[in-house]
């Protein structure tokens, strides 16, 4: 997917001033970080759990060539194939030979933030295959000719009323003939709507949760089972996953997923919980005729030898975006590329280049709200911090940003000057207030005065009056 | 422990300059829990602007500064926790190269508070001499909260006052969309989130708004005027201290 982060000051602008996005926003904002809270607090061993699969996720990454490795090795054992792709390009390749091999015309798929990644939609149009998303959320979106803007709940950005126009533009023909307005209605109309593509389907497309070591196996947790219908009705199945998904055993998978609904959802665990291992064996009634795993890297490798390294622990539950008032103010959208929210601060400009993605790490107050919530306990504001010091570093911040930041911090080592030029300061201000007490406007500060007023100095530094208090009171 | 403790007073930037009553507030409540307090001159700010922009040169020299100003007395206190914080959690580790700076960092961060966790957790404070008609609401500074776990002492303290009443302000740990440069950068999300707050405060129909950072307050208190809101917004230091006859944060001084 072609990034658009650089721009994410207009995108935000534009969220900001959106009324529906602002009423998702506003339900969304409170539903799941209230679960969150609810669910953890009920589970006596959340916070241990939360050590555990740290160590899981950090013993994987220590070992991840063995463990890749292996798991290729049992997943070719079980008669299914692996394929290393370097590129997103190398495996939207893949997919298309494997679609094309099968001589494919549509391809159900279940939600992937790889699908995203690579772009696998458009190219599989181009190619004449059609792709058709099964999860609710991502059936929306794609209807809506959008892409998700949260890596949990797809269309969170869109008010029930919209969907109803939306199912009533595209279903006119074939659904109920009038717009529907209970969820329930309209979730039985999407359902009668996949269910035919889901039978006539060549491929289907996945992604995954876990690739387990031990035994070959991936998974993906799903609360709608289009999951299980995609992987297991078309005769081929793909799996698409990035190489840090890997686990060493099933035990650890099952570990991790006790934290993982409970963060992302609230739930005890998804509603389905769905393990392949392999194609149908002899004798078997269900299941496919082959199976697949892209294994993608696009920047994952490079990331495990960096001071980044503790992004590839996420396991994509979406909690630091749910519970981040940045997110929850502007939406997914304004990121401007496949992953929003905090994770999306730290991986997106690591995986487009800092230059392309500079905006995420600093759009943030480092409030640390999504490093307490993170199940993997990733350091997300630490790691945005870093970001920050490589743009300086490498002099991407604005000229005149720069320039002020770097005038401060000389004055701020200078104690005498400091004082004097902060006096000129507060002395210029006060005149300014005019004694309301306030500022409604500033030279140089337009930032702070275009939404707020400066509340105006009380008059005297404290140490100048307490100087002349000699040390009193 | 010393009988006396002997406390340097970090003010902070923000108060030295905008609400010295706060530095006041502060020493005042100090002092009745036994501390000898000194302000030392040398101080301007913690680095945390450039800390947060990812200068390194910068805040390392500015950190030195702090430390060879502040690592004489027993205590460090600040009316801030993300100030305190800054010394607490960061100093540490912008040294993590240079072991006699880090060594001097750690000692400091290790007698660093934030003033109402301080006299709260460390001095034993229970109670203090205030009192104050009206009811308050209480916003949760994020570096306060979660870099050093200010979060009781702060509402068992403001119990203690007669005529006070608390009301809890739902999302209490939500950022209130200061976060220093961030407010500056991103103005428009900044002004999002912090008209959330203002309303979030307003309807709890507390009186006045409190919270234990300047920065914060200076935004809440801004939008609150923007807005033309009745909610009055000051440090939680000066209610504690019983210094709230001065106008609020962001007023005018009162006709006389």
């Amino acid at each position: 997917m072609q990034s658009q982060s650089h721009n994410f000051i207009g995108r935000a602008r534009k969220g900001l001033a959106d009324v529906d996005l602002q009423t998702a926003l506003a339900r969304f904002q409170t539903g799941f970080t209230v679960k969150r809270a609810e669910a953890a607090a009920k589970l006596p061993e959340f916070e241990a759990l939360r050590d555990e699969a740290v160590e899981i996720k950090d013993h994987s990454l220590e070992h991840l060539d063995f463990y890749l490795d292996h798991f290729a090795t049992k997943v070719e054992e079980g008669g299914g194939e692996v394929h290393w792709c370097v590129t997103p390009e190398d495996a939207r390749q893949k997919v298309l030979q494997i679609c094309q091999a099968a001589g494919a015309r549509s391809a159900t798929k279940s939600k992937s933030m790889i699908g995203e990644e690579i772009a696998l939609n458009p190219f599989l149009e181009e190619n004449n295959i059609a792709p058709i998303e099964t999860d609710l959320g991502e059936y929306i979106v794609q209807l809506a000719e959008e892409y998700p803007s949260h890596i949990i709940a797809p269309a969170v950005h869109k008010t029930k009323d919209q969907v109803s126009d939306l199912f009533y533009k595209h279903h006119k023909d074939k659904g109920a003939g009038k717009r529907l307005d209970g969820v329930e209605e309209l979730v039985t109309e999407a359902r009668g709507m996949l269910r035919e593509k889901f039978i006539a389907a060549d491929v289907g497309i996945t992604g995954a949760n876990f690739l387990v070591a031990e035994t070959g196996t991936t998974a993906i947790v799903t609360n709608e089972g289009n999951g299980d219908l995609t992987q297991i009705l078309p005769r081929v199945h793909i799996v698409l996953a990035t190489l840090e998904k890997v686990v060493p055993t099933l035990e650890d998978m099952t570990t991790i997923l006790r934290v993982l609904a409970r963060t992302a959802t609230g739930q005890e665990f998804s509603t389905y919980t769905t393990l392949s291992t392999g194609p149908k064996r002899a004798g078997e009634l269900d299941g496919p005729e082959a199976f697949h795993v892209i294994l993608l890297d696009n920047g994952r490798s490079k990331l495990l030898g960096s001071e980044y390294r503790e992004i590839l622990r996420c396991i994509k539950c979406g909690a630091c975006m749910n519970h981040c008032p940045v997110y929850g103010s502007i939406g997914g959208h304004a990121y401007g590329w496949v992953y929003p929210g905090p994770m999306g601060a730290v991986l997106t400009p690591n995986l487009v280049g800092l230059k392309e993605g500079r905006h995420l790490p600093n759009a943030s107050t480092f409030c640390g709200r999504c490093e307490a919530v993170c199940p993997v306990r990733i350091p997300l504001p630490g790691l945005m911090r870093k970001l920050r010091e490589e743009e300086f570093e490498a002099k991407l911040l604005p000229p005149r940003y720069r320039l002020s930041l770097g005038l401060w911090a000389w004055m701020a080592r200078h104690p005498r000057l400091y004082h004097l030029a902060a006096g000129f300061g507060r002395r210029a201000l006060n005149m300014l207030s005019r004694r309301q007490g306030r500022l409604t406007k500033v030279p140089f500060a337009v930032g702070w005065t275009v939404g707020r007023d400066m509340p105006a100095p009380e008059g005297g530094s404290f140490q100048a009056q307490w100087r002349r208090k000699g040390g009193r009171t | 422990m010393n009988e006396k403790p002997q406390i340097g007073l970090f003010v902070t930037c923000l108060v030295n300059l905008f609400r010295p009553s706060v530095g006041f507030a502060a020493v005042k409540l100090l002092e009745n829990a036994g501390c000898v307090v000194t302000v030392p001159d040398a101080q301007t700010c913690c680095g945390q602007p450039a800390h947060n922009s990812g200068d390194k040169k910068n805040s390392r020299a500015i950190a030195r500064q702090v430390i060879a100003t502040f690592e004489k007395f027993d205590a460090v206190v600040a009316p801030s926790g993300s100030c305190a914080g800054m010394i607490k959690q960061h100093y540490p580790a912008l040294f993590s190269d240079d072991q006699k700076w880090r060594a001097r960092a750690e000692a400091l961060a290790n007698k660093t508070f934030e003033l109402v966790s301080y006299l709260s957790d460390e001095r034993s404070v229970e109670s203090v001499n205030a009192t104050f008609n009206g009811s308050v609401t209480y916003h949760d500074s994020c570096a306060g909260l979660r870099e050093l776990g200010v979060h009781d002492q702060p509402r068992k303290l403001l119990d203690s006052i007669s005529g006070l009443e608390l009301k809890e302000l739902p999302g209490a740990n939500v950022c209130c969309g200061f976060g220093g440069t961030f407010c500056v950068k991103y103005p428009d999300i900044s002004t999002r989130m912090v008209t959330d707050k203002v309303a979030d405060a307003a309807a709890t129909g507390a009186g006045t708004l409190l919270a234990g950072d300047l920065g914060c307050l200076l935004n809440m208190a801004g939008r609150t005027t923007r807005e033309g809101r009745t909610i009055e917004v000051r440090h939680v230091a000066e209610v504690l201290a019983d210094m709230t006859d001065g106008p609020a944060i962001g007023q005018p001084e009162k006709a006389r």
